[in-house]
């Protein structure tokens, strides 16, 4: 056993581990770090492959962010995990029948796969060989010129993501003084201060 | 591909390292530190008073709205590396596709401003 197949199996061992953990822990935001475990060793698993360029996104993006907003989620979550357990006993039969149709549908989706002919020699001519150029060069080389449409689209989508969030939970608050920089800066003694001559006993 | 795996090998001796150390603080604490629990030492300690309320509490939606923006303009830089990286050969079609893509996103990126999503209130 070669150290490469050493390594596929710790990491294939550790994420499909940190995945069960997700699923059974009791407390949600262990189960969030039970999927950042998972993350990483599906990281591993794309350096394993030479994609070294999806390794590292996952990281970033997955890890870095996308971890954190399930985070922020869960803390949010102000449910009480005791009760929502004890009524789990009797929703056991329909989410083992729900289990036992999905995996039905997988196998027979599995069952009947069949590779066309031309799908390994259309793979094969988009990827030049790894020992030629490395992941994130082979991406770069195709995704802005060949796939432009798509790439053009994704920035679409993330502006329509950056608009939606806006627009669903932008609120803003009356009765919030705000600091307004150009007002502070343009005010002078002038307009600012009244000097007053007051007579006495009489007051303003 | 081994050439590839090779030079990832600092990578997981670094890592090994840093499990190695971890563990070590862990077991050592386990095994030599003084332990002599009692129920306040093990309760939660809120500057001298009890504990007001359970840590799952509702926050501002605005924390979301923050770190939705980060995911958005993350992704954003994760498109350019690879561009980068092949720039000399992607040509003026790459150029100025990523151009667009970023003009796309400035655009969003000016409406939020206008909006006052990165202020804080």
């Amino acid at each position: 056993m070669s150290v490469a197949d050493f390594a596929f199996y710790i990491l294939a061992i550790t994420t499909v581990a940190s995945g069960f953990c997700t699923v059974v822990s009791k407390n949600p935001v262990h189960s969030v770090l039970w999927l950042i475990a998972s993350f990483l060793g599906a990281a591993g698993l794309f350096v394993l492959l030479g994609a070294e360029f999806l390794a590292m996104l996952l990281i970033i993006v997955y890890v870095g962010a996308v971890a954190v907003l399930f985070l922020f989620v869960v803390m949010m979550l102000d449910v009480d995990f005791a009760e929502l357990k004890a009524g789990m006993a009797q929703s056991v039969p329909l989410a083992l029948l729900i289990g036992v149709i999905l995996l039905l549908q997988l196998g027979s989706v599995i069952g009947v796969w069949q590779f066309s002919d031309g799908a390994e020699a259309a793979r094969a001519a988009i990827t030049p060989a790894i020992e030629e150029t490395h992941n994130t060069m082979a991406l770069g080389q195709v995704l802005y010129t060949d796939y432009i449409l798509l790439f053009q689209l994704a920035g679409l989508i993330l502006l329509v993501a950056m608009i939606g969030a806006i627009v669903l939970t932008l609120r803003h608050r009356t009765n919030v003084k705000r600091q307004n920089v150009v007002a502070q800066m343009h005010r002078d003694p002038a307009q600012a201060l009244e000097m007053l001559d007051v007579k006495p006993g009489q007051g303003l | 591909m081994e050439e590839l795996l090779r030079e990832y090998l600092p990578i997981i001796v670094f890592m090994g390292l840093a499990i190695l150390i971890g563990l070590v603080f862990i077991i050592a604490a386990a095994l030599l530190a003084v332990r002599n629990p009692d129920p306040e030492k093990l309760s939660a300690y809120e500057c001298g008073f009890n504990a007001f309320d359970d840590a799952r509490m509702k926050f501002d939606v605005r924390f979301y709205l923050v770190s939705i923006l980060f995911i958005i303009f993350d992704l954003e830089i994760a498109f350019l590396f690879p561009w980068a990286v092949a720039f000399k050969d992607v040509g003026v079609i790459g150029f100025w596709s990523m151009m667009v893509f970023l003009a796309v996103l400035t655009i969003g990126f000016a409406y939020e401003w206008k909006k006052g999503a990165l202020e804080w209130e």
